[in-house]
């Protein structure tokens, strides 16, 4: 050890002292310092960058229980998932929200969660529970459809399409812009409700037909929607001009909340007859360092109390009969009656070679 | 040097061995035939030619709008300068994505070219392109700028007083010491193009995929490890070979050359040619950097009832949906504490890696570390990110859930500029200065205070401030750690651009610009802070 590096290495101790300081102080719940141990006092989540939920309610969890949440976002719901499988039996956390029914094969034959009935399960209707061993329990759905830009339609004296096959019609030519299924989950669901309402061998004919109609196709939900879409508030600003894209049946309702200055009516609106039912699984980590916790949250999940926050933090519908949705949504969103769907193992099954079809079909 | 090689042993090459291992030995037995089987596909090879040709054409398009560049910043004084040095520096911090939506403004659909002359280059491999000469020019200009401003100019005066015609002269005098800051300029833009990832995700759209994308999608889309393993190790290759030969010029640029301060050699410019060429690259500045960087703040301004503050009021406040637990102008605040953290490591690390490698007895082995220091620069994100939570997640190492991890993850790429900045100016420094105050029976501790601090206190600054202003703008490790809820300034942006409506908009772009201000500022302070030996070297 020479003079100058022990010098060296007593300055930037130094420096490095002070660094960490800065950082020691009100980090947000109190996560620095504190860091190797997680206090058994604490029950982690892993889930995907949209997962929020309001401080008050979470607060709630901790009087009831006495477990502190802490929450880990592990990239977009697909990049999540490839996460918890890589780390199997060492997960990060207790309990992972966020797996939907196109993912959720892949985390159950990887076998990422353990079985746990949650408390309350009977509020929950049956046809959303797809794993009979209880290994992940729904926490929340939401639809998959074509929005569409209601002063363009209304301007051209012309009725916005309502289904699939409308979407292939002359009059729509070169008015839709869809999401790769490959990169986007969005483009997926839409993928797959195609496939849903034409069968394994009809979707690409129909595509075809979209094709051909002049569909365009990017990359993201943010581009297709913020920069392609005429009817949202960054189209508008980037001048959009595609008045379809596909998006959720939640979005007119944000697009009101989000509005600077908020309209009274929402400025899109939902075809009904082109939307894919998706819903988001919650289960508990195999090799979770506090199971306990872990079942506690995930009764939580699916309280009155937790599934009526969650419609303003994500823009889901609660899954629970017993949670009311907020106002924003009961007047300015459309309830699904007839969304497609399809089980989780065909989706598993058909999915990756699906998506190498539609490439080479669409964008080639 | 122990510390610096358990550092990167622990958080670079073990997680990096990890992934891989698991990738190409699945159940304990290598499959090194999987390596054939993958680099014969021809998808693979499509994304392999793909990454050479843009990096190539990059590199040479960026050269070709820099030099002139680099030359006005050495060679003439005009007012602003300083400002505009820090300016085009700015790029070079700024997350993609923020540069992606700002090249969509530009060049994408009714973007102002398209505005303009009808021209669109979204989802062409122009946008690729542009976007990266915008990111490097500030290479190429510091880079060979810096050294060029510290040529003395007399020596291509006394060619000409012997005879030598003014293009003789310059292509026998200037051009000969230029040659290695060029090549070590052009191999850095090289290697950043070359492991481009945020930009090619953005702009690239379906038809392009880099290797560093390629490496993401098999790893984050597909679960397919074993071609993410192969591909790792094809770029690693790459990388390396890349920077032993960056490490050669490097060698070669510290050859003795004389250098004068830089004051020295900068006048104002004289005659309708050199005032042409000022103005040329005023122009390509202007252009190039400028005008995607005014793009996003005139959008962050632009409310829907004219120009106003809205958006950044709206920062501020917690909005009653939630898109953060926080308001998003506390991701200023996080940001700044994960940048604090990070160039107090990156700084220590660098530190004593540049101490151990001035030493006189540095032998090759030591040589080949400063090389292996540079790896992170383009070893792909994703696979340190995704090595990061198959390997950590055991004591002492359980960081995973730790926000000393992003910190941690920012300052390995923070490392190799530490590195750079403060090896010249160490070597610089006179063994005899520290003899002499040891015989006059100074104390080890305050000879290093006398001697040593005064003379490295400026590159430790500025060091330390390049270490920042790369942890403010790093995105790509940051958004591959799970990480509690802090966002950082980048990752506050990309969430605000992926929900709906015109304020999230709006607040991504006034978020953007801060990001922007925040970065050009510190930039700023170090254009003051200059050595006058050393421009640093990238």
């Amino acid at each position: 050890m020479s003079i100058k590096k022990a010098a060296a290495a007593a300055l930037v101790a130094a420096l490095g002292i002070t660094g960490l300081a800065a950082c020691g102080t009100d980090d947000v719940r109190g996560s620095a310092g504190k860091t190797d141990q997680p206090a058994p006092k604490t029950v982690t989540l892993v889930s995907h960058d949209s997962f929020n939920a309001s401080k008050e309610v979470l607060a709630d969890f901790t009087q009831q229980t006495g477990f502190t949440v802490k929450v880990l976002k592990s990239g977009d719901a697909g990049e999540a998932v490839n996460k918890e499988i890589l780390t199997k039996g060492s997960p990060q956390g207790d309990v992972f929200f966020g797996v939907d029914n196109t993912l959720l094969s892949r985390a159950l034959s990887n076998g990422i969660f353990v079985p746990y009935e949650a408390k309350g399960l009977d509020r929950i209707p049956a046809a959303y529970q797809l794993d009979k061993e209880h290994r992940v329990t729904p926490i929340d759905s939401g639809d998959i459809c074509v929005n569409y830009d209601k002063k363009y339609f209304a301007d051209k004296k012309l009725a916005p399409p309502q289904t699939f096959d409308d979407l292939a019609e002359p009059e729509y030519k070169d008015l839709l812009v869809v999401e790769n299924p490959e990169r986007s989950s969005p483009g997926l669901g839409f993928l797959l409700g195609t496939a849903a309402k034409y069968g394994d061998e009809g979707w690409q004919d129909y595509w075809k037909k979209l094709k051909a109609n002049g569909v365009k196709t990017v990359d993201s939900w943010e581009l297709a929607y913020n920069q392609e879409f005429s009817g949202s508030a960054g189209g508008k600003q980037a001048k959009g001009d595609r008045p379809l894209v596909v998006s959720y049946a939640s979005s007119p309702p944000a697009e009101v909340l989000y509005g600077e200055p908020q309209p009274k009516v929402a400025p899109t609106g939902v075809s009904t007859g082109t939307c894919f039912r998706q819903t988001e699984f919650a289960g508990l980590l195999n090799g979770a360092k506090n199971p306990e916790g872990g079942k506690a949250l995930i009764d939580f999940l699916i309280s009155k109390k937790f599934q009526e926050d969650m419609p303003l933090q994500m823009f889901v519908n609660p899954v629970a009969k017993d949670a009311a949705l907020p106002e924003l949504f009961t007047k300015h969103g459309v309830v699904i009656e007839k969304p497609e769907t399809m089980a989780p193992e065909k989706i598993a099954e058909k999915r990756d070679p699906w998506i190498q079809q539609w490439s080479s079909l669409v964008l080639k | 040097m122990a510390l610096p090689v358990a550092f990167f042993g622990v958080f670079f090459a073990w997680p990096v061995v990890s992934i891989v291992d698991r990738g190409l030995r699945p159940d304990g037995a290598w499959r090194f035939g999987r390596i054939g089987e993958t680099l014969s596909r021809p998808d693979i090879l499509d994304v392999l030619g793909f990454t050479v040709w843009q990096a190539l054409a990059s590199t040479g398009l960026t050269l070709l709008v820099a030099l002139p560049g680099a030359y006005v910043f050495a060679r003439f004084d005009f007012p602003g300068k300083s400002v505009l040095r820090a300016v085009v520096t700015v790029p070079f911090v700024l997350p993609t994505v923020l540069v992606g939506t700002a090249f969509l403004a530009l060049v994408g659909r009714n973007g102002l070219t398209d505005e303009l002359w009808g021209l669109r280059l979204d989802t062409s491999v122009w946008a690729i392109l542009l976007a990266h000469v915008f990111f490097n020019y500030a290479v190429v200009v510091r880079t060979v700028g810096g050294l060029w401003s510290q040529l003395d100019p007399r020596q291509e005066e006394a060619a000409r007083v012997l005879g030598a015609s003014r293009w003789t002269a310059w292509r026998t005098v200037t051009l000969p010491a230029l040659v290695p800051a060029v090549a070590a300029a052009a191999l850095m833009v090289f290697l950043f193009t070359f492991t481009s990832f945020g930009v090619v995700q953005i702009l690239g759209g379906d038809a392009y995929s880099t290797l560093e994308a390629e490496i993401y999608r098999q790893t984050a889309r597909l679960l397919d490890l074993p071609t993410a393993a192969v591909l790792t190790l094809v770029q690693f290759v790459a990388v390396g070979v890349i920077l032993g030969v960056h490490a050669w010029t490097v060698r070669r640029r510290e050859t003795a050359l004389r250098l004068v301060p830089p004051e020295s050699t900068a006048r104002r410019p004289r005659g309708a040619g050199q005032w042409a060429l000022l103005a040329g690259v005023l122009v390509s500045v202007a252009l190039l950097i400028l005008l995607p960087l005014g793009v996003l703040v005139e959008r962050s301004f632009a409310g829907p009832d004219g120009y106003g503050l809205g958006y950044y009021r709206a920062l501020g406040s917690l909005d009653e949906s939630g898109t953060f637990l926080v308001p998003p102008l506390e991701a200023i605040g996080n940001s700044l504490r994960y940048a604090v953290a990070a160039t107090a490591i990156a700084v220590l690390i660098g530190g004593l890696a540049a101490a151990a490698l001035t030493r006189r007895r540095a032998g090759r082995l030591v040589r080949g570390f400063d090389a292996l220091l540079m790896l992170p620069l383009g070893v792909s994100a994703v696979t340190v990110g995704f090595g990061f939570l198959i390997t950590l997640d055991e004591p002492p190492f359980d960081l995973r859930a730790s926000w000393i991890l992003v910190p941690l993850a920012q300052a390995l790429v923070g490392v190799p500029f530490v590195v750079r900045t403060m090896l010249p100016v160490l070597r610089a420094v006179d063994e005899r200065l520290r003899e002499a105050s040891a015989v006059l029976g100074a104390s080890p501790w305050r000879a290093w205070r006398e001697v040593d601090l005064p003379l490295v206190r400026r590159a430790l600054l500025i060091a330390a401030g390049f270490a920042f202003a790369v942890s403010l703008g790093e995105f790509g490790a940051t958004v591959f750690i799970a990480r509690p809820e802090s966002p950082t300034l980048p990752v506050a942006v990309a969430r605000l651009l992926g929900r709906p409506g015109a304020l999230n908009y709006g607040q991504a772009m006034a978020l953007s610009t801060i990001l922007m201000v925040v970065c050009a500022v510190s930039l700023l302070l170090l254009e003051r802070l200059r050595t006058d030996r050393t421009s640093g070297e990238f």
